[in-house]
């Protein structure tokens, strides 16, 4: 199912070359003018003569073999692009996903296990936490720890590995900021609503310790609804990644996505797009599977809302 | 008040005496619902010998389920308990760490809706084994086969496949089984059933009264058998006790519970219930509806209200339980109302 | 955790978990003035504001507050005060017509879907699946790159990635609420499909209808101010949250953070009053249902 979902897309993303105002050619050349050989190139390269389904079949085999097609701006290879900023972005959620998974999870677990003061807390800050955008989050975390802290810097990539990861931590923050807190809610209420469940209670009555009882019988259930969340949350950190590179000024292929939709560099944006469309799906796609395994009670391609 | 010292005295004094298994005294519970302490049991006394089976019968908000809570400690957070339960001599709410769960291997409750109280998530066998290996130090594999063997004593062949499934892939009736195969293999002393056979279909309900009744008697196990239905306790049951308001308001040998009740209420339950072998022009319902233990007016008789026979002699104070004829009654009028309660009650 | 677990016998309310601090009363009471502060300065904003929010005067960049100018200047010497104020028009009213569209198409299909279950239903819920692999911003992006940055492009953008979470939501609640008795008994007395659907399934739904609602507006509130921060949305000069904050994010480096940080603040204030709002409708709508 999300692979036909993955079809449409890239559909939708072809498509777009003929939704814009104007003819294709004046899409992809972004309206600038050009030599009438380039013009050639263009058709020819897309095939702009054959009939429309057609044209979407070879952009699709092209795709396929790797052929993003050339950026308008900067005449080279939409895929020799891509691969340069690749990494950038995948650390970037990859670092993200980390924090958000450790610490959204843990104070989750720590807040509905133990009611009181930490808990109260816990409910508040998340809350607010929440409601904080990632490019809201971004300068925040710029004041305090670049301006006035000097723990990390402010801006850019960095080199090196160990310099690239402390380049990434404010913005891996920044992304992670509101996702961490609603992976913090759901896993506070998750496991509450099954430590209240009748199941547990059979097994308190039959004596199971408690250790035992909330690693097995409260744990393991919450781990369904925790493990959606958590899903869905990261998924959505492969689009917001694009806010927090701009922000931070990183070469990721999010930043470089939004730049090319204002220079109208379609052929860029189009490569881009599908890029992150199916990596969104393929996690969507993760995501359904951990469920299935987790929960018996559910096939493969169903997730209960 | 009633003093729960002549109480299980006169509760002992019957045949096949011996210390009672499960001693109930002046049990009184409070719970906190919307910020206030509410009364959800009031000096419920009641014992169970070894080997015995007692019927807890009442309406919803009798306070019924809520005893059998007490006695496995499954009340929720919060609660207030005043009185004592006994269980084999110990006092049970002051059991801690590894006796109370010895306790709890002890008394195995059962409970109203098999799906709800079984974890989906996990395997029939687990669920089974998971007492013993935790508690009992019971090997894995010695612990399968004693379920496997439970499991075709409850009527259920194939165990080895029937461990490796989950519990939607059961109907209701089968993991009601499987709970009580399940309860029995920890070798408890006490069944705590909390209307084990309310959740399922009529034919089912008589399959699975049939293998709990049965085991019970084989393994000589003490029980409680907590259910709105008079008749159904009556029939399985040595003796009843009958609850309304969150008190006893009868106990009674089951066999004369019918025909010779001693307290009004249960005249108006047992006459309420249509009987299949006689045509009635109407049902006879008790008039009013039932009362949960804090709504009732606490200087009088609770079922007062409600009470074809009541006199200003019921409402001036509760009434305790006193004895009569071998059994418990807390109606004052209990001695006079003898021989006019049984069968159809008339004004 | 004692031996004496919370036993089921009293029934929680799901959504209690969500909102368990009791000083909940205070919280929706709080939200609801902030709310109503900031729809009443989107409506008014342009007649409060003092000062002309988009007139530059690059000798005035980066001045702190002073007398007249509470919140200072921003990087092109214009009144942080009075842009904040006339900003929040385009940093309310476009979360407000992408809710607005979004609901309705998403309300519309769940409808349909319910009502007319069978191959409907499956054709209405594919195509959601489908769509459901465009993140918003995304889809916002894409479209500025084919239509032109700016607002109209962004939000409808936004409402098309939005309605396959409306629709499911309320394709369940659609569906629970068609198979009432209640609904049957008006068949059969012969009453139209329109008229079930407009008179009762749409009222009793109405509630949840309007806590999802109350939740969205918070997210297109933070994906479109994410996406003017791009420069893909409202166009600079025009004052918007999220513009003003991309155009002053150089003074936070510079020393003069309050220009950046005043819009953030008022993003996230309405979107906390909004989401808390939110959850309060949801759980009325929860318990409202049984």
């Amino acid at each position: 199912m999300l692979l036909v979902s993955l079809l449409v897309a890239s559909f939708l993303i072809f498509a777009a070359m003929y939704l814009a105002p104007g003819n294709p050619v004046a899409a992809l050349s972004g309206g600038r003018s050009l030599p009438p050989s380039s013009l050639r190139v263009l058709e020819q390269r897309y095939h702009l003569n054959a009939p429309f389904f057609a044209q979407y079949w070879y952009w699709l085999d092209n795709v396929l073999h790797g052929n993003l097609g050339i950026s308008i701006t900067l005449r080279e290879n939409v895929s020799t692009l891509i691969a340069s900023r690749i990494w950038t972005t995948a650390g970037l959620v990859l670092y993200s996903s980390v924090l958000i998974l450790v610490f959204g999870i843990g104070m989750g677990l720590v807040a509905g296990l133990r009611p009181g003061m930490l808990d109260t807390s816990t409910v508040i800050i998340t809350a607010i936490s929440a409601a904080i955008p990632a490019f809201v989050a971004a300068i925040v975390l710029i004041l305090l720890f670049a301006v006035k802290l000097g723990w990390f810097p402010a801006i850019g990539n960095g080199t090196g590995l160990v310099d690239n990861i402390r380049h990434l931590t404010l913005p891996a923050l920044a992304l992670a900021v509101s996702s961490l807190a609603i992976v913090a809610r759901v896993t506070r209420a998750s496991v509450r609503e099954e430590g209240e469940r009748e199941h547990v209670q059979t097994a308190v009555s039959r004596g199971i310790p408690a250790r035992q009882l909330i690693r097995r019988h409260v744990l393991r259930n919450a781990a369904i609804p925790i493990t959606t969340i958590a899903g869905i949350t990261i998924a959505s950190l492969i689009a917001v990644a694009a806010v927090v590179e701009t922000a931070f000024s990183l070469n990721g292929l999010g930043a470089y996505l939004v730049q090319a939709a204002q220079s109208k560099d379609l052929a860029v944006v189009q490569g881009i797009s599908l890029l992150l469309v199916t990596a969104f799906v393929v996690v969507n796609l993760l995501v359904d599977m951990l469920y299935a395994w987790l929960d018996p009670r559910v096939s493969l391609g169903s997730r209960a809302t | 008040m009633s003093d729960p010292a002549t109480v299980s005295a006169l509760q002992s004094a019957a045949p096949a005496a011996g210390a009672p298994l499960l001693d109930i005294a002046g049990l009184t519970v409070l719970l906190e619902v919307h910020g206030e302490n509410r009364a959800v049991l009031r000096d419920v006394s009641l014992t169970v010998r070894p080997g015995e089976a007692v019927g807890l019968v009442g309406e919803s908000g009798s306070g019924k389920s809520m005893t059998a809570r007490a006695i496995d400690r499954l009340l929720p957070r919060g609660a207030e308990v005043h009185g004592s339960i006994r269980f084999g001599g110990s006092d049970v709410n002051r059991l801690a760490g590894a006796d109370l769960r010895r306790y709890r291997n002890q008394v195995a409750m059962i409970f109203q809706d098999p799906r709800a109280h079984t974890n989906p998530v996990r395997r029939i066998g687990d669920f089974m084994t998971e007492a013993l290996q935790a508690n009992l130090a019971v090997p894995a594999a010695e612990a399968r086969r004693r379920a496997i063997d439970m499991l075709t004593q409850v009527g259920i062949d194939d165990g080895a496949r029937r461990l490796r499934q989950y519990p939607h892939q059961m109907s209701g009736g089968m993991l009601q089984r499987v709970m009580i195969a399940a309860a029995l293999l920890t070798k408890p002393r006490l069944l705590l059933a909390d209307e084990p056979t309310t959740a399922l279909d009529v034919t089912t309900q008589a399959e699975v009264m049939a293998i709990l009744d049965g085991l019970r008697r084989e393994f000589g196990l003490a029980m409680l058998f907590i259910t709105h239905d008079l008749d159904l306790a009556a029939a399985i049951c040595d003796r009843t006790a009958v609850m309304y308001a969150g008190q006893i308001v009868e106990i009674r040998a089951s066999a004369l519970l019918h025909d010779d009740p001693l307290h009004p209420y249960t005249a108006a339950l047992a006459a309420a219930r249509p009987d299949i072998a006689q045509t009635a022009p109407r049902l006879r319902a008790i008039p009013g509806r039932p009362l949960s233990a804090f709504e009732a007016p606490p200087q009088e008789c609770a079922f007062a209200p409600r009470c074809p026979y009541a006199t200003d002699a019921c409402r001036a104070d509760v009434p305790g339980l006193a004895e009569l004829d071998g059994g418990l009654s807390r109606c004052v009028r209990a001695h006079e109302l003898r021989g006019r309660l049984g069968g159809a009650p008339d004004e | 955790m004692s031996t004496g677990v919370p036993a089921a016998a009293i029934d929680a309310p799901r959504f209690r978990a969500l909102t368990s601090v009791r000083a909940t009363g205070a919280a929706g009471v709080v939200s609801a003035i902030v709310v109503v502060a900031a729809t009443f300065v989107a409506v008014f904003g342009p007649l409060l504001a003092p000062y002309d929010p988009e007139l530059p005067n690059l000798d005035l960049a980066w001045i702190g507050p002073t007398g007249g100018h509470l919140l200072g200047f921003d990087v092109q010497g214009r009144d942080v005060l009075s842009r904040l104020l006339v900003g929040a028009q385009t940093s309310m009213l476009g979360p407000l017509v992408v809710v607005i569209i979004s609901m309705i198409t998403g309300v519309l299909l769940a409808i349909v879907a319910a009502w007319r279950r069978g191959a409907a239903d499956a054709v209405i819920s594919s195509g959601l699946d489908i769509l459901f692999a465009f993140p918003g911003i995304l889809l916002a992006v894409l479209a500025t790159a084919v239509f032109g940055a700016g607002l109209p492009a962004a939000a409808i953008a936004l409402s098309l990635a939005y309605m396959p979470y409306v629709a499911r939501v309320l394709r369940g609640a659609a569906f629970r609420e068609r198979s009432q008795p209640y609904v049957a008994a008006l068949e059969v007395q012969g009453a139209s499909a329109t008229s079930i659907c407009l008179r009762h399934l749409i009222p009793n739904t109405l509630p949840l209808i309007v806590a999802q609602a109350t939740i969205l507006f918070g997210y297109a509130m933070i994906d479109l101010a994410a996406i003017s921060f791009l420069g893909l949305g409202v166009q600079p000069p025009r004052p918007d949250w999220g513009v003003m904050i991309s155009e002053n994010q150089t003074g936070i480096v510079q020393g003069y953070p309050l220009p950046a940080l005043a819009p953030g603040l008022c993003i996230v204030a309405v979107v906390v009053a909004v989401n808390v709002l939110g959850e309060r409708l949801f759980e009325q709508a929860q318990t409202a249902r049984g």
